[in-house]
């Protein structure tokens, strides 16, 4: 492994598809080809005992050949094939209206409301809790275990009281949802946040003190623009559990509509297709958050000045 | 306010007066709250007491975490008792509330109804400990992380694969794997095979991308040492990277132990036998049996942080040389 990664001293510049296969791309691109292969031949597998059980029930040609079309073809197969699945993408995100309660985009857009709701609410939260525990050493002594042990516990699993209980007093849609993805998410931007406070040392604090700032002003001008790199980096992780928050608490109560709600609706009828189609979407989207969250750490970093 | 408690409040003879104050009127107020002419219809008096306790009880809190003791063993127990007071006064507070507005026990029960609740069904909750954590929780880590591990090794042996799985893996992680659950419903069945594959799935890139991660850890001149007594690939590998991984290797199988719970309860969401944890928590939900939805959750709040323990007091023990334990 360590010959590899000597520097190849006097050897000719590699051409751009050299560097592409150097790099991480090239790689990557052969991890996804072969994972795409894997995927149809499992397909055909695990789907070719069904189709040929049915052809021969129904007295049809159950050659090898027609069983073989067929199983990337069926209508609830077992593990359906990834062009399947861009089908039914394409159908239910581009040829229906985007307010139809047959369009993904309609469940998307429900779903990422209350992620962003509860994301907003939690990192607030958790941004709260950290500037107490920092600045309180009541806090810190008291809260922190709990805030720490509540993660050992399966938060999750408390997602459908906190729908009952709401839906109950009146609330529902949007609010318990994002209530869940609030109380996923606060906690790493809370441990996150806390570390980023916590981030400058003894020495540059002692400066501030020399320079007479107040807490407040050591809050402001010191430990603030400190804590930021920490932040951003639990706020991508925050943003992703939120939206599982977001999918997961719509899967209890029979919500109406959400990516939650898709993938029930389609695991209740069998519609393997429109399970999978509604998973690629959720990973889209999960994928679209964190780079959002990442884009807006750039532009923060570039207004404070940081130097990429 | 709290500097200034602190500076007030600094001998124990005192902050041990307060704590044991505050513990005598929480026991008064419990037992005056569960009179039947008080429960639902407490009075302004009842009130005035109980905010007094709450006073009483952050004094003796911000009293216990400035203490400043000589003894190891004194710290540890201020240590412990800390957070451990907080907690308990935040449960009197919801038994408190709950009983003293008469809160409907469909909408939240008091903690008191929870542990009658616990009580007089351990058999149940027992049964559906034994389907989710001992076969699909189980089952599903020890596939998973055993599986991340390997393919981890694997990975590591083949350059141009690490390049490419780590990427890949770096995004599936930050994907709500959780969706599959009604795939793996679907294929393996209702029974806990179908939970236990969803763990694996769950549990693989954690420790995927953490093992990767862990065996870049050995620094170049230990590596060079390593070379210069001959050591082969494998040698190196068990002798030296992979001890200099472990720190990684149980962030990843700690990590896994509460995703690994969350996976076997939420995939029962789709469809599962009459048993089980995620089982009863929809189903008690549905029917508004709140009291059984609690109860199932400190089960599961129980057995998920004896689990995350367990495997803290082994990493403990495995990496006693790593400096954030050396101390």
């Amino acid at each position: 492994m360590s010959t590899t990664s000597i520097p190849l001293v006097g050897a000719a510049r590699p051409g751009l598809l050299g560097k592409l296969w150097r790099g991480n791309v090239g790689p990557v691109l052969v991890v996804v080809a072969a994972i795409m292969v894997v995927w149809y031949v499992a397909a055909v597998a695990m789907n070719w005992q069904g189709v040929s059980e049915r052809f021969a029930r129904m007295g049809q040609d159950a050659s090898a050949g027609a069983v073989f079309w067929q199983t990337m073809a069926e209508d609830r197969p077992m593990l359906p094939v990834p062009h399947q699945i861009l089908v039914e993408l394409h159908k239910t995100v581009l040829d229906v209206a985007p307010t139809s309660r047959r369009s993904l985009v309609y469940h998307a857009t429900e779903t990422i409301s209350a992620t962003l709701v509860g994301f907003l609410m939690g990192s607030a939260l958790g941004v709260l809790l950290a500037v107490g525990i920092v600045h309180l050493r009541t806090l810190q002594k008291s809260l922190m275990p709990w805030v720490i042990s509540s993660q050992t516990v399966p938060i999750l699993a408390i997602a459908p009281i906190i729908v009952v209980v709401l839906g109950s007093i009146g609330l529902r849609g949007l609010i318990p949802k994002a209530i869940i993805s609030a109380y996923l998410c606060f906690f790493p931007v809370t441990i996150g946040m806390v570390k980023g406070l916590e981030a400058p040392d003894r020495m540059q604090r002692d400066l501030m003190r020399t320079y007479s700032a107040s807490t407040a002003e050591i809050f402001w001008k010191l430990r603030l623009p400190a804590s930021l790199p920490y932040l951003f980096a639990s706020l991508k992780v925050a943003i992703a559990i939120s939206l599982v928050g977001a999918i997961v608490a719509e899967l209890p109560t029979g919500a109406q509509a959400g990516l939650g709600a898709r993938l029930l609706a389609g695991s209740y009828y069998g519609q393997t297709i429109q399970i999978w189609s509604a998973l690629v979407v959720a990973a889209a989207c999960a994928a679209l958050l964190v780079v959002a969250v990442g884009l807006l750490e750039k532009a923060v970093m570039k207004a404070m000045g940081g130097r990429p | 306010m709290s500097s200034f408690v602190e500076r007030r409040l600094s001998s124990p003879v005192k902050v041990a007066w307060l704590v044991a104050l505050t513990w005598v009127g929480c026991v008064y107020a419990l037992g005056l709250v569960h009179q039947p002419d008080v429960a639902g219809d407490a009075s302004g008096g009842f009130w005035a007491l109980v905010i007094a306790l709450w006073v009483v009880a952050t004094l003796s809190v911000a009293g216990l975490a400035g203490l400043k003791l000589r003894s190891k063993p004194g710290r540890l127990a201020v240590d412990l008792l800390t957070p451990f007071l907080f907690g308990a006064f935040l449960f009197f507070l919801w038994e408190v509330i709950v009983v003293g507005f008469g809160v409907p026990p469909a909408l939240m029960p008091p903690p008191s109804a929870i542990w009658e609740r616990i009580l007089v069904s351990t058999d149940l909750l027992w049964a559906d400990f034994r389907q989710t954590f001992l076969k699909g929780v189980l089952a599903g880590y020890a596939i998973g992380c055993l599986s991340g591990f390997a393919v981890a090794i694997l990975a590591d042996r083949v350059p141009f694969l690490r390049r490419g799985l780590l990427p890949v893996g770096n995004f599936v992680a930050a994907l709500p794997i959780i969706g599959i659950a009604p795939i793996m419903v679907m294929w393996f069945g209702f029974d806990w095979q179908s939970k236990a594959a969803v763990v694996v799935v769950m549990t693989f890139f954690p420790m995927l991308v953490n093992v990767v991660a862990g065996l870049e850890e050995a620094s170049r001149m230990e590596r060079d040492l390593m070379r210069s007594y001959a050591a082969g690939y494998w040698e190196t590998l068990i002798k030296l990277r992979l001890p200099a991984a472990l720190p990684f290797v149980f962030n990843a199988l700690k990590i896994n132990s509460t995703l690994a719970l969350i996976g076997a309860i939420v995939a029962e969401f789709f469809g599962t036998p009459i048993v089980g944890m995620g089982f009863r928590i929809s189903a008690e939900a549905a029917r508004l049996g709140l009291d059984m939805v609690w109860a199932v959750i400190a089960m599961a709040a129980v057995a998920g942080s004896a689990f995350y323990g367990l495997v803290a007091l082994v990493e403990r023990a495995a990496t006693f040389w790593h400096p954030s334990i050396r101390k």
